[in-house]
């Protein structure tokens, strides 16, 4: 990104939040891609902080086909509290094959309705990255590669839009979680390790939150 | 393998807004839709500097949808590939089109943005080549910071 165009935006961030008066809602943005954890993270979050799930979870790639939001989760840290928004967004990927979804045992109308309902959703979450959020977590399997060429261009293009981001390296549960191969992958961001699904390492989550979108 | 040719953007014309009509012309010559072989196609960064956004992912959507591989002597910027994952998006269709594969070297972020003077100014670094290819034709075998190993299949 260019000198200018990263002004312009800082400039226009810093007008948005004067302008909108009192404490700053910050929207997050949870992307990564298929089965790394988001929703399993969504959830804990917004379990923790309001009672509330944010949607299904499920091993089936693309189970979250629609952008889900969950509004005014308070965050207290340290004597501080942070007010986010957190979307959480479909995973995404470049390609999309109905035939994938029938080895999980679904009818092929079912298969075919998911492939299209996922490709929707991808790409509004990819037109979300650009104009609609404050921040984002990048939300990966510690268990599998991260240096995928969908991994390089997502963050990649957050750093462009000079967006806050944290990498966290989810399912740190698994006996082939490595941390230090996400370390490795994107070594210019902070990598927090954690596990959603057991609630592992949960208050430096809220901890780095805190601090990034805070 | 394949039969790779020449880069359609080496005719002089400049892009600009008849980049559809170039591909389209020179498919129609030279594409193998028989499943005889495989096209490439190899875009210079000159051809693409002369077009928008839109038109550098119409340019290699086209493309892909005919079954041929693009190889991009300059890549995308962020903001672009951004988009060309919004429209394949939008263009996948059960049994005909399942999206893209694609491949950029090098690969890491580092190497693509160059370093702190390049980012402060704004200059893009130009050192990337992208592959891409329709995702039921091109699979990648391997990939690390040196090396883009991929297979492509016929039709």
């Amino acid at each position: 990104m260019g000198l200018l165009t990263g002004l312009r935006n800082s400039i226009a961030r810093m007008t948005s939040s004067l302008f909108a008066g009192g404490e700053q809602q910050r929207r997050i943005g949870i992307y990564g891609p298929p089965n790394a954890g988001k929703t399993t993270l969504a959830n804990r979050i917004a379990r923790d902080w309001t009672g509330d799930a944010v949607g299904p979870e499920s091993h089936i790639p693309h189970e979250t086909r629609r952008a889900r939001r969950k509004e005014d989760i308070e965050i207290e840290r340290n004597g501080k509290s942070v007010s986010i928004d957190i979307v959480d967004t479909p995973g995404v990927a470049t390609k999309v094959d109905y035939t994938e979804f029938l080895e999980h045992d679904m009818e092929e109308d079912d298969a075919v309705r998911r492939s299209r309902e996922a490709t929707e959703g991808v790409a509004e979450a990819m037109h979300w990255l650009r104009e609609d959020v404050d921040g984002v977590i990048y939300v990966l399997d510690a268990a599998e590669d991260p240096f995928t060429q969908v991994n390089t261009m997502l963050v990649g293009i957050i750093e462009s839009q000079d967006l806050p981001v944290l990498i966290f390296a989810n399912k740190i549960d698994l006996d082939e979680a490595s941390v230090q191969r996400i370390n490795n992958a994107f070594p210019q961001h902070e990598t927090v390790p954690l596990s959603a699904l057991e609630g592992d390492n949960m208050d430096e989550v809220y901890d780095k939150i805190a601090e990034y979108f805070g | 393998m394949s039969e790779a040719h020449d880069d359609p953007g080496t005719d002089g014309d400049g892009g600009g807004n008849d980049a559809d009509t170039d591909v389209d012309a020179e498919n129609d010559g030279g594409n193998t839709g028989d499943g005889s072989g495989v096209q490439i196609d190899m875009i210079s960064g000159e051809r693409m500097d002369g077009l928008t956004s839109m038109e550098k992912i119409r340019l290699i959507l086209d493309g892909v949808h005919e079954g041929n591989i693009v190889i991009l002597e300059e890549g995308l910027d962020p903001d672009e590939e951004s988009k060309l994952i919004e429209v394949t998006m939008t263009e996948i269709s059960p049994d005909e089109f399942t999206g893209i594969e694609i491949e950029t070297y090098p690969g890491t972020e580092q190497q693509q943005t160059g370093g702190f003077f390049d980012r402060l100014f704004g200059r893009e670094s130009r050192t990337k080549l992208t592959v891409i290819g329709p995702a039921n034709r091109l699979e990648t075998l391997h990939k690390d910071e040196t090396l883009i190993s991929t297979l492509v299949t016929r039709r």
